[in-house]
């Protein structure tokens, strides 16, 4: 176990592990099936890996779970061989910045600028007073420009984001990933707003800055065939279990029938997006007159 | 026969054949409806609303003349330059107060946000964290809930007649309701920006400042902006209690019965408050 420490942020190497780990979808009911159940893992550090599997199968559960934003209700994670909830809530948080966890929506908010929306990727490894001035003026625009050029997205630099279309909000999203020193990348669908074209663009940039870098990337994908072209290990996902864990070269139609039975259509074409983001409490009502 | 045939139309609109058809609010409506009824004819009574009270030649008459003396408003060269003074002095009261409302009320609201709590991010909220925020919300509530004037007859007592009190007296009151309504602006937002900052290591103050602020600007603008318009309201009504400004003059001014002098004074308000409007509507085009 090598931890180095710059500041108070663990650089980790980021060795996933997770045994027997089983948790919910925040927004299940209580008494309902676990989303993800009993999924042991094991990832090593720089390895790229696909999850795949029907709408529903847990994916996004599953993902949120790896990046610390789900507590397991039960089995363990270990990143780098320790478990994230035993630690302090400031080492939690530090683990937390050692990986970045992007969204299927992207979480960007709609008056902010291009520019500071994929330089807050980078918060975390920032003093308050250097985000601050960075507001003021943008500290490191060429990398912003840099990230975003890796997703044909670099001439909206300067615009905002309400400005934007579905697709261009994520290649957004995906550009934040980039300018984060994590070493955990964990991306949910981040091809469900893209054409085919600009999906092989985005995807390619992912798994080369993942590599070029050395962090591990897990990335849930509806798209089959992408998962296949890009990635050399897929995991297949079925009812919040693991039906296959296997490098790309052995999937085998047979494997993917079974994997996406009744659900064939999924297989064919990606399907809708799912709005299963990380629901919270519900918004109490807005009062615009006071 | 037309009139059998409305009956049965009658009959089948409100008495559906299909039970399950029945928009089951109605009950709930009804009651919540009777209920409100119900519990404002006492405050009615308690209250001695009688409007018609008003119509009554023996009251009508004083309060026509009063009026009646606003026609026209004094507008010679002297009282126009005390007026302007004093309007200065009334803006420069309003204005401080809140800037000195704003020390308090932005911290104490960053405190109480619990969007901005990282123990919640998964489940509850850890046990110290929670009663702090509930500690913050209370002293918010104990702030806005002394009336400004209250305030201001205190630190009349303390720092003597003049605008000094009622600076204080809006700071104090204002923060108050300033932190609370922040904190409810910024909790009844889009939080999915915020939460992802934190997600992914960011401090909490960060993901304020990158995704809470941006998200609620301008609400937050529209809001802090009307408070000032407000201010400068209350302002008048502390220069009743001697903290000086408009108020104060509007204090003199009615006392001696000087209808023209009262209307130039609520017309100058009317052009505050239109200004205010103004620079909220200019500086919400701005940030949308």
């Amino acid at each position: 176990m090598r931890i180095f420490y710059e500041g108070y942020n663990p650089v980790l190497l980021m060795m996933v592990v997770l045994n027997a780990m089983t948790g919910n979808h925040p927004s299940a009911k209580p008494g309902a099936a676990p989303a993800v159940r009993a999924v042991s893992l094991s990832v090593a550090v720089g390895e790229q890996l696909a999850i795949i599997g029907p709408s529903g199968a847990g994916k996004t559960t599953l993902l949120h779970l790896i990046g610390c934003a789900l507590k397991p209700t039960g089995g363990t994670l270990e990143l780098d061989g320790q478990d994230p909830w035993q630690q302090t809530r400031r080492a939690l948080q530090g683990m937390r910045g050692a990986l970045f966890l992007a969204p299927q929506v992207p979480p960007l908010p709609p008056r902010q600028r291009v520019v500071t929306a994929v330089l807050a990727g980078r918060l975390p490894h920032e003093s308050l007073w250097t985000s601050l001035r960075s507001l003021f003026y943008p500290q490191d625009i060429a990398r912003a420009h840099r990230a975003l050029a890796g997703f044909d997205v670099d001439e909206k630099l300067f615009d905002r984001v309400d400005r934007l279309s579905g697709g261009e909000r994520q290649r957004v999203g995906l550009a934040r990933a980039l300018v984060s020193q994590a070493s955990l990348l964990l991306v949910d669908e981040p091809l469900s707003a893209l054409d085919p074209t600009r999906s092989q663009h985005a995807i390619n940039t992912l798994t080369r800055a993942a590599r070029e870098r050395g962090a591990t990337l897990i990335a849930t994908l509806h798209h089959v065939d992408m998962a296949l072209a890009y990635f050399p290990r897929i995991v297949g996902l079925r009812d919040g279990e693991v039906a296959f864990d296997l490098p790309a070269a052995q999937v085998t139609p047979a494997h993917l029938r079974a994997l996406y039975a009744q659900r064939l259509h999924e297989l064919t074409g990606p399907a809708g997006i799912e709005t299963d983001t990380l629901p919270g409490a519900p918004a109490p009502a807005v009062m615009h007159c006071r | 026969m037309p009139s059998t045939t409305s009956k049965t139309a009658f009959t089948t609109a409100w008495t559906p054949a299909h039970p399950a058809l029945r928009d089951p609010a109605l009950r709930l409506r009804v009651f919540w409806a009777l209920s409100g009824l119900a519990l404002l004819w006492p405050m009615g009574v308690l209250s001695e609303f009688k409007p018609w009270v008003l119509l009554e030649p023996g009251a009508l008459k004083p309060a026509l003349n009063f009026v009646g003396a606003f026609f026209p408003p004094r507008s010679d060269a002297e009282f126009l330059t005390l007026l302007l003074r004093e309007t200065w002095r009334t803006v420069a009261m309003a204005t401080a107060g809140l800037a000195l409302a704003l020390l308090l009320a932005v911290p104490l609201s960053l405190m109480s946000v619990r969007v901005l709590s990282l123990s919640s991010l998964t489940g509850r909220m850890a046990m110290g964290p929670s009663v702090l925020r509930q500690g913050v919300r209370w002293l918010l509530l104990v702030l806005r809930s002394v009336p400004e004037l209250v305030w201001a007859l205190v630190f009349v007592r303390v720092v003597g007649l003049g605008p000094t009190s009622g600076v204080l007296a809006i700071a104090l009151t204002y923060s108050g309701m300033l932190g609370k309504v922040y904190a409810d602006i910024l909790e009844s937002g889009e939080a999915h920006a915020t939460s992802s900052l934190m997600r992914n290591g960011s401090g909490r103050l960060q993901a304020f400042f990158y995704g809470l602020l941006p998200q609620n600007a301008a609400e937050l603008t529209s809001y802090t902006v009307y408070r000032w318009e407000c201010a400068i309201r209350s302002s008048a009504v502390l220069g009743f209690v001697g903290a000086g400004g408009l108020g104060q003059l509007m204090d003199s001014s009615m006392k001696m019965f000087n209808g023209a002098e009262v209307a130039s004074i609520l017309l100058v308000f009317m052009a505050l408050v239109w200004l205010a409007d103004r620079m909220s509507a200019a500086l919400r085009k701005n940030l949308s």
